[in-house]
């Protein structure tokens, strides 16, 4: 068998395992929160026959052991059950149905932003390894370092202060819709792009700089240099596809956060993306949704982490053919 | 009035109607040797005065869940409970500015028997959304499905005197009470009573479908809510459309308002309502309302059972330094009487409550109980700073020489296991349209909800037989005493009534407020303009 196909098969294989740990640490957790789903609808009129009533009606007066095997047999069925809310009714919701298009905001939001800051970090740090210690270098640094280290609701409130209320070039609000047409959902996506971007570059960037730096002190650059190779096609051409490595892995890394860690800009922007939905079934105790959610981040951490992975088997020689 | 001050009144009125136009309205009043600047904004402020037909209104509205449902019973936020009152929704009735019962799907609703039995007389000639007219079918449906032994909807309690609803024709529907109660109208102004249409004795809610001023659109649960005129309402509104959108955080919420993306933001930030004060064409929408920010004593654990215990926490507590500084002014002190001054039937009982740590000692020292030590259970979830308004309480007990040890309990769960089974605690009320409603659910002794445990046999009494008298002095004077009572010997701390604050965009017009509720009472898609 291939290796590398030998490794896919394997890390998949690993993955699957690690879900099914987290699926059981999330239910779980969820288990031990206190007050339930009853208790947040109904509010002060939570008396114990209401909330009786409707933990009997969806399903919740049973044990944990039972509810935990019946939702991961119908996970892989393909079944992520149906939210609480609207359970009283003739309409049931699909948590399936819930998800789909926040889970099509997020994405959106992260390829978007991924799009703009994963170029632009790979430049900046391959041309700030290039003039290391120049002023460029210097300038570069310090600004996404400051970035990075300002909180991203705050850079999202400069933001939206300069741009959309002192300027009035972009809205305030990113809320989008179905019905939203495609270039209007990037412009009104562009704020928290924007944001996000200014929140990943420096990570992906010194990240980029400090790989290629490291690999310019090896014997192999100087010889490359000695026998002529002009600097930048060195960098370019031999250091590069040795670097790939660490690089694709914080990318995976930040790709991740832009998936599953931007409730906070979502919050700001008020951009219906997968967190907000998370954060507000969290508070409604709307167990299936948030559970679905969780396995979702799970899943997509697990991905990035192996296509990083694959990356760096198939820019590294030794590893594709071993012998 | 002089000869001018009737012709610039008809000049206004004519400027509201769009009949006169702006330069010839300031030729007018200039010529009367008003400035220029005045005379402009004389001109705005009279083409705002008239309703006027037209426009998108779009509303920021601080609540709003994705488990938010068409399904009326489930109706309890901000952003859902407007939609009965003035929305896809039609009442029986509607509450006023001077909060008087008007009716609405109804013309006319009359007692007999001792205000026992309601005869109620529907208007005629009312459709749903989809065309089908509105019939006391219609009305019984829908009643019974907010009634039913397994009904989950809020309003099961409002209606808890309801023995039967029944059809008397194609527009007639005779409620029947259990007890009489003068103020029955009042209750079917409940936002989760909005009419919807039936078939073989189930309503369909599904769809949205009602017989209010708007026809639901698109509805994306914890996100937005779109929807246009309904041509055929049987009622009056102004917008051709409305938008709703729910924005939980309170700057985002503010920024989308700054940013011109929408009219009106509910929930205003205090901290900084100054400087949005102060923002180009806003009005600050500032109601008192009558709901309330409490803290609740169980008069039947110690040391609350002593009457001078509770009196004296009364008199340690400077309600209006938690005005000041909790609501920062947009509030007004308690007197602990749960009925706000806005409400019919309410007095302001004496001696008010002021700060007087003095008073306090002597009474705990008639007591024998000098250095007292009581515990406050406190939350954020009781109400906004409720955490801050304990310790300031705290620090203000001290000067009567009574130690008040905040405990800060968890957000979640506040409400299972803390307010009601804590001696004393935090507690929010979002006040009722009436005396009755509000005294019967917060301090009759059988209330799931009296949580002060206050088992008064007088204020019981008197409270039973106000709600049957159809005679208003003699009910007046029982609700007088019953207030009385609350204030001297009942367990509940009023703390203070807090307003209801947000900001508004002067291109909306709108008449008087509803103190009722939040939204001018819920009505405000119905009844504000777009000048």
């Amino acid at each position: 068998m291939h290796p590398v196909l030998k490794t896919v098969l394997q890390r998949l294989g690993l993955g699957l395992l690690t879900l099914f740990v987290v699926s059981v640490v999330i239910f779980a957790s969820l288990e031990m929160l206190p007050g339930g789903f009853a208790e947040a609808i109904l509010g002060q009129g939570a008396t114990p026959e209401t909330v009786a009533a409707f933990n009997h009606q969806v399903g919740l007066d049973r044990p944990a052991t039972v509810r935990y095997v019946e939702w991961i047999w119908n996970i892989l069925h393909g079944d992520f059950g149906y939210s609480y809310a609207g359970m009283g009714g003739s309409i049931k919701r699909s948590v399936s149905e819930l998800i789909a298009p926040r889970l099509y905001n997020t994405f959106f939001l992260a390829i978007m932003t991924a799009i703009v800051a994963v170029p632009l970090s790979l430049f900046l740090g391959i041309l700030a390894a290039l003039y290391r210690n120049s002023w460029y270098d210097r300038i570069v640094n310090t600004v996404t370092l400051t970035t990075i280290a300002t909180p991203e609701f705050f850079i999202a409130y400069l933001l939206m202060f300069f741009f959309a209320i002192r300027h009035r070039w972009f809205y305030s609000l990113s809320t989008v819709s179905d019905s939203t047409p495609f270039l209007e959902h990037i412009y009104r996506a562009a704020l928290p792009a924007l944001t996000l971007t200014l929140v990943i570059v420096a990570h992906m960037m010194r990240m980029t700089r400090a790989s290629l730096i490291n690999l310019l002190a090896s014997p192999y650059m100087e010889m490359a240099q000695l026998k002529g190779v002009p600097r930048r096609e060195a960098i370019i051409k031999h250091a590069l596809p040795n670097a790939w490595a660490p690089i694709a892995t914080v990318i995976a890394f930040n790709l991740a956060y832009l998936v599953v860690g931007v409730v906070v800009v979502e919050v700001v922007y008020v951009y219906p993306g997968i967190g907000q939905l998370m954060v507000d079934s969290v508070s409604s105790r709307d167990m299936p949704v948030v559970q679905a959610c969780a396995l979702i981040f799970a899943a997509t951490y697990i991905l990035l982490n192996l296509s990083a992975d694959i990356v760096s088997i198939v820019t590294n020689p030794r590893l594709l053919h071993p012998k | 009035m002089s000869e001018f001050q009737m012709k610039l009144k008809a000049a206004e009125k004519a400027v509201g109607l769009g009949k006169l136009s702006r330069r010839d309205f300031i030729q007018f009043v200039m010529a009367s040797g008003v400035t220029l600047a005045a005379a402009q904004a004389m001109f705005s402020r009279a083409a705002r005065a008239e309703p006027k037909k037209g426009g998108t209104f779009k509303a920021a509205i601080g609540h709003g869940q994705t488990t938010d449902s068409l399904d009326p019973a489930t109706w309890s936020n901000g952003f859902t409970f407007a939609w009965g009152k003035s929305v896809m929704g039609a009442p029986l009735v509607q509450i006023n500015q001077k909060n008087e019962v008007v009716p609405h799907v109804a013309e006319s609703l009359e007692p007999t028997d001792g205000a026992k039995k309601w005869v109620v007389k529907l208007r005629k000639g009312i459709t749903f959304h989809n065309g089908k007219p509105l019939t006391a079918d219609d009305v019984v449906a829908t009643i019974n499905y907010h009634i039913g032994p397994d009904s989950k909807s809020p309003a099961k309690g409002v209606l808890s005197n309801l023995t039967a609803v029944k059809a008397d024709g194609p527009d007639t529907v005779i409620f029947e009470l259990s007890g009489g109660n003068a103020d029955f109208p009042y209750l079917l102004s409940d936002y989760h009573l909005a009419m919807y249409p039936s078939e073989g004795g189930k309503i369909q809610w599904d769809k949205g479908i009602g017989a209010g001023p708007y026809i639901l659109k698109s509805f994306e649960p914890g996100v937005k809510m779109t929807a246009e005129r309904n041509p055929n309402y049987f009622g009056d509104t102004n917008f051709d459309a409305i938008e709703l959108l729910s924005i939980i955080d309170v700057a985002a919420r503010t920024n989308a308002y700054l940013s011109g993306e929408v009219h009106f933001i509910d929930r205003a930030d205090l901290k900084t309502i100054d400087m949005l004060k102060n923002a180009p064409d806003t009005s600050l929408y500032n109601v008192s309302g009558t709901a309330l920010y409490s803290a609740p004593m169980l008069v039947d654990q110690a040391p609350f059972d002593k009457l001078e215990v509770r009196q004296a926490l009364k008199w340690a507590i400077n309600r209006q330094e938690l005005v000041d500084k909790i609501l920062y002014g947009y509030g007004s002190a308690g007197n602990d009487n749960m009925l706000a001054p806005s409400l019919k039937y309410a007095i302001q009982p004496e001696p008010v409550y002021s700060y007087d740590p003095e008073k306090a000692k002597a009474l705990l020292k008639k007591a024998g109980m000098e250095n007292l030590k009581v515990d406050l259970s406190a939350s954020d979830a009781a109400f906004p700073g409720g955490v801050d308004a304990a310790l300031l309480m705290a620090e203000q007990a001290k000067a009567a020489g009574i130690e008040i040890n905040v405990v800060r309990e968890p957000n979640d769960s506040y409400w299972d296991n803390v307010w009601l089974k804590k001696p004393w605690s935090l507690c929010y009320w979002g006040g009722r349209p009436t005396a009755d409603s509000f005294l019967s659910i917060s301090m009759a002794a059988d209330a799931a909800w009296n949580d002060t445990h206050w088992k008064n046999p007088r204020f019981n009494e008197l409270l039973v037989a106000a709600r049957a008298e159809t005679d208003e002095a003699k009910r007046q004077a029982m609700y007088a005493e019953c207030q009385q009572l609350m204030h001297d010997d009942g367990g509940q701390t009023v703390l203070l009534f807090n307003n209801y604050v947000g900001a508004l965009n002067n291109a909306v017009g709108h008449g008087d407020f509803n103190t009722d509720f939040d939204h001018d009472g819920g009505y405000m898609y119905e009844r504000w303009w777009l000048a």
